[in-house]
């Protein structure tokens, strides 16, 4: 990944090349310079029902941010905005564009062949020749201790090889931004640990044959993983950005109670 | 009853003994129904992947069309073709009227809205389950629709065999634009209407019983296909737990 970024921005459902921005070394809420993925106002509504009202967010490059809340409050929605897949009914989105970023889903998609192939599958998809594709998937699979895997078939492997087979395939593509919606929402404790892990490596480390480090945003229902990973939470509740933290802070129930009582009593009731 | 048993014992002998006559309506009916099924397919599933990927006006009533035309009663369809065909017809300078192309081409357009309508189904399932991780990837949606048809071969395979076997035993259309003509047209199907008209029940249950054996075949290899590739995975997925176990 060049140093260069083209961002795409979308505004009010139009899509047009913004500028570049060069990536800082880190950024933390407060000093919000040279946003890596910036929303400012953005609404998104499906008919009747608004899964995001009024969110504004600066994310610099580097950083590694946990989006939290109850079902429904619209960390899903906010990921698919973030990765292009969605465009929201108001406001703007500057982020890269498509191509520049991956995302996890909690279920991993993984076709009916080997697990190479599937990682070379992604690869090829953004326009890499399948010879090259073929060999940066044996690179990647090293990356995430899966060499030994290459030639099984992916559909059989556990919840959690997959898991992190789908890391090693947005790991190879070389993102500026890795998003991942709840990865280990649906996996056994072991397994948990086993992303988790693949995860705090990956996190704030460049991706394959990228520069600058990898910048991370993670929907999770799981505080400790949160803790563990994340430098800055963001919370949300029916849409709304309500607490905006970097990670000690939003865990210290003070601060957190007089920045965003709903935010603490949100914790409250996941910590009881 | 003795008719029936002397009949059925007659048919096995003309069945085992490859019987010239039978046999060369066998093959043909068989070339008849591949051809237009492989056909059929070649355009059904392009047809039934686009339709499954694509949003536009009128949209809905394609799709009532298509499904409208699964129950198109083939007796019908041999008439429109006959019409087609024939010498006063818009494709009548073809010539096809009475000749295999003429029953392939009726078969054809039976069988390409089943094709049609069930990849559709089956890509828009997978689409509506995966479609967003792959175009997370960066798959168009035509691409997409492709590697989902790709993905899903196992239960397109399942389409292609419904497809076969309903283009293998119609009888209404082959009969009208084929014409029944011994040694160029006569089918499975139709020879089985005329030899029980004429009352050779032998020869008429001997087709029944290679029809029958035709499609319990295909059954049995797709069935073998799927078990092969069960075995294969579950094989794959000891293998890995053995290794990461390890």
């Amino acid at each position: 990944m060049k140093a260069d970024l083209p961002l795409a921005c979308l505004s009010g459902g139009t899509l047009a090349q913004g500028s570049a921005v060069q990536p800082a070394a880190t950024t933390s809420p407060q000093e919000r310079i040279q946003p890596l993925l910036e929303l400012r106002g953005v609404a998104v509504r499906f008919g009747a029902v608004t899964a995001l009202q009024d969110v504004d967010l600066h994310i610099g490059p580097g950083e590694c941010v946990a989006l939290v809340g109850a079902n429904g409050c619209g960390k899903t929605t906010l990921l698919r905005v973030l990765h292009g897949l969605l465009r929201p009914s108001l406001g703007e989105v500057q982020v890269p564009p498509p191509r520049a970023q991956a995302m996890l889903f909690q279920r991993p998609y993984m076709m009916r062949t080997t697990v190479a192939r599937n990682i070379a599958l992604g690869l090829w998809l953004r326009g890499t020749p399948w010879a090259e594709a073929r060999a940066r998937a044996g690179a990647a699979l090293e990356r995430v201790q899966m060499a030994q895997l290459a030639e099984r078939n992916a559909r059989g492997l556990s919840g959690g090889q997959q898991q992190r087979l789908a890391l090693a395939r947005a790991w190879a593509l070389a993102p500026a931004v890795l998003l991942l919606d709840e990865p280990t929402a649906s996996l056994d404790p072991h397994a948990k640990h086993e992303v988790e892990s693949l995860m705090a490596e990956l996190s704030g480390a460049p991706a394959a044959g990228a520069t600058p480090p990898m910048t991370m945003v993670f929907a999770s229902h799981n505080l400790g993983q949160v803790k563990r990973l994340a430098r800055r939470v963001i919370y949300l509740e029916q849409g709304r950005v309500c607490a905006d933290l970097p990670t000690d802070a939003f865990f210290d129930r003070a601060t957190l109670r007089a920045v965003s009582p709903e935010a603490d009593l949100f914790l409250k009731g996941e910590l009881l | 009853m003795n008719t029936f048993f002397d009949s059925i014992a007659t048919a096995l002998e003309l069945v085992v003994s490859l019987d010239p006559t039978l046999w060369s309506i066998v093959r043909r009916s068989l070339a008849v129904s591949a051809t237009a099924c492989a056909l059929s397919c070649m355009l059904g599933l392009l047809a039934g992947a686009w339709l499954a990927v694509t949003q536009f006006r009128g949209r809905r009533f394609v799709m009532t069309l298509l499904n409208t035309s699964l129950a198109l009663p083939s007796v019908v369809v041999g008439l429109v073709v006959y019409l087609l065909l024939s010498r006063s017809g818009p494709l009548g300078g073809l010539g096809w009227l009475f000749t295999f192309k003429a029953m392939v081409l009726a078969q054809m357009i039976l069988v390409t809205p089943l094709v049609t309508a069930l990849t559709r189904q089956v890509i828009e399932d997978a689409d509506s389950q995966h479609g967003e991780q792959l175009a997370s990837l960066g798959a168009g949606r035509f691409l997409r629709s492709l590697l989902l048809a790709w993905d899903e071969r196992y239960a397109l395979l399942t389409v292609g065999m419904a497809a076969f076997g309903r283009a293998v035993s119609e009888v209404g259309a082959v009969m009208i634009v084929g014409g029944n003509i011994e040694g160029f047209t006569r089918v499975m199907t139709t020879a089985i209407a005329l030899e029980t008209s004429k009352g050779d029940l032998p020869l008429a249950l001997g087709l029944g019983i290679v029809l029958l054996g035709v499609v319990l075949l295909l059954n049995a290899l797709i069935g073998a296909v799927r078990a092969w590739r069960e075995r294969r995975d579950g094989a794959a997925n000891a293998a890995t737990r053995g290794l990461v176990a390890a």
